[in-house]
């Protein structure tokens, strides 16, 4: 017990070190860290948005089908959405093998991007049709008589809904910067080109160095910490306007 | 009020009618609404008056029969352009306004357009509403009637042609109904702007319109000029409703 605790403030001291000397093995795993899953995020909310939003407000043939699948995506293990896009892309996997500059290949940063997108997009995608369904439906019909079209309805029910659709960003955030299964299987964990936070966890924890591992660790969650906070400060600008 | 009765109608119905499910809800065999009129559609609750409004406000398509607006002629089948829907608006019963300032809410309908208020039309609809003090506090802190004088300059800001009211002072004080009663005669007066108001108050009826239709079931029973509505009705039932009889 005592030494776990030893080891927690050996790890916070070792943190503070690592950031104040502006390490560059550690300042490199961040930023690495912050691009793919920027990257990921980034493009999850460009798929996961207007899929929320279009399953929230619209009827359409197959629209069950398409929520009970999104449904199982919020709760696919990582570790499976990376063996599956590890299939996808290795060298004899029907992406991998069309040998296609659109296609990343194993073991590089954007093989890691397509994993935590296919993990991040169904949380985004579930969280915003739920918070445009939760926008009184009487709303559409008000803002129609006003001279909307489906398009600028659609944005207004968006706009109504920001709370939550921040709250589906910040879920998605969450679980993509906190995953390692998926980076794992489909980045290798190499040093300097795709070593992330996570991954570098795993691995200094294997090799005994705790203080190291419980910095990378306390890293990882001043990020998320700070990350939210952002998205929390823009809530509060949209709740003030 | 002015009588400005004219032999073009507004909107002129032939057969239309509405079914939900297999149930037919509205069932109109003709209809005509004169432009700068006030038309008063009274009848018990659900008897299809707001279902006529949604089809007036081109929010939904009849299932069968034309619709003539203005120079247009629309059926079930035929999509009707933006520009003739941004024609017409409503103010429903339960005014939704957007999570943002009062002013932002009355200016929503120029954003739509893409159009500025360039010449001030927000700060004239709000003061005319009784509510420019309150501009800038956020639309969901409002009270009852203060947010349906919100939706009321909301729509007269974007000078719609037809304005639809629908049961607009529904549960609202003394205060607030006259409020809105002054603001849609001015509305009708000064800018000519043609009125329909669904609503259960005769006597609200009575203030305001210049005409009144009954309507039972889905289907007209009367259309009268105030005075031989309320005096001389021709139908018995229209005579029943007017004395406040239970009439189905």
């Amino acid at each position: 017990m005592e030494k776990s605790i030893n080891t927690f403030w050996q790890g916070l001291v070792e943190a503070i070190r690592l950031i104040g000397n502006g390490d560059s093995g550690l300042v490199e795993i961040v930023v690495l860290s912050l691009r793919v899953s920027g990257l990921a995020l980034l493009l999850s909310t460009l798929i996961g948005v207007p899929l929320g939003a279009a399953l929230g407000l619209g009827r359409f043939i197959g629209r069950k089908l398409v929520i009970a699948l999104m449904y199982t995506g919020m709760g696919f293990p990582p570790v499976v959405v990376g063996l599956f896009v590890y299939l996808l892309l290795s060298r004899s996997g029907p992406l991998g093998s069309l040998d296609s500059p659109l296609v990343p290949p194993l073991f590089t940063p954007g093989a890691m991007v397509i994993a935590q997108c296919i993990i991040a997009f169904p949380l985004v995608a579930g969280f915003t049709m739920a918070a445009v369904m939760g926008v009184d439906p009487q709303l559409r019909q008000q803002v129609q008589s006003l001279g909307a079209t489906a398009w600028q309805t659609t944005l207004t029910v968006l706009a109504e809904a920001r709370i939550g659709v921040m709250v589906a960003i910040i879920a998605g955030f969450g679980g993509i910067i906190s995953e390692v299964g998926a980076v794992m299987l489909v980045g290798g964990n190499i040093e300097g080109r795709t070593r992330v936070l996570t991954t570098a966890i795993v691995l200094e924890t294997r090799q005994g160095n705790f203080e190291l591992a419980m910095a990378l660790g306390l890293i990882l969650l001043g990020i998320a910490f700070f990350i939210n906070v952002i998205m929390l400060r823009l809530q509060g600008k949209t709740f003030d306007s | 009020m002015n009588n400005t009765a004219s032999s073009v109608p507004c909107y002129a119905l032939e057969a239309v009618t509405k079914t939900y499910g297999g149930r037919r809800v509205l069932d109109i065999a003709g209809l005509e609404v004169r432009p700068g009129e006030v038309l008063a559609l009274v009848g018990p609750s659900g008897s299809g008056k707001s279902t006529l409004l949604r089809l007036l406000n081109f929010l939904e398509p009849p299932t069968s029969g034309r619709i003539r607006f203005m120079d247009g002629d629309y059926g079930p089948d035929q999509p009707v352009p933006l520009a003739v829907r941004r024609r017409v608006t409503t103010v429903a019963q339960r005014p939704i306004l957007l999570n943002r300032s009062v002013w932002a809410n009355i200016r929503f309908g120029l954003g739509l357009r893409g159009e500025r208020d360039g010449d001030g039309r927000v700060d004239a609809a709000l003061a005319q509403v009784g509510l420019a003090a309150l501009a800038r506090q956020p639309a969901r802190t409002l009270s009852g009637g203060e947010a349906q004088r919100v939706a009321l300059a909301r729509a007269m800001v974007i000078e719609p042609d037809v304005l639809l009211l629908d049961e607009p002072t529904a549960n609202l004080d003394p205060y607030n109904v006259g409020v809105i009663e002054d603001t849609v005669r001015t509305l009708n007066r000064d800018r000519g702007m043609t009125a329909m108001l669904v609503t259960h108050n005769v006597f609200q009826a009575r203030r305001l319109a210049h005409r009144v239709a009954l309507i039972l079931e889905g289907r007209l029973v009367e259309v009268a000029d105030v005075h031989v509505f309320f005096e001389a009705p021709r139908d018995p039932r229209t005579a029943a409703f007017v004395r406040g009889e239970m009439v189905y």
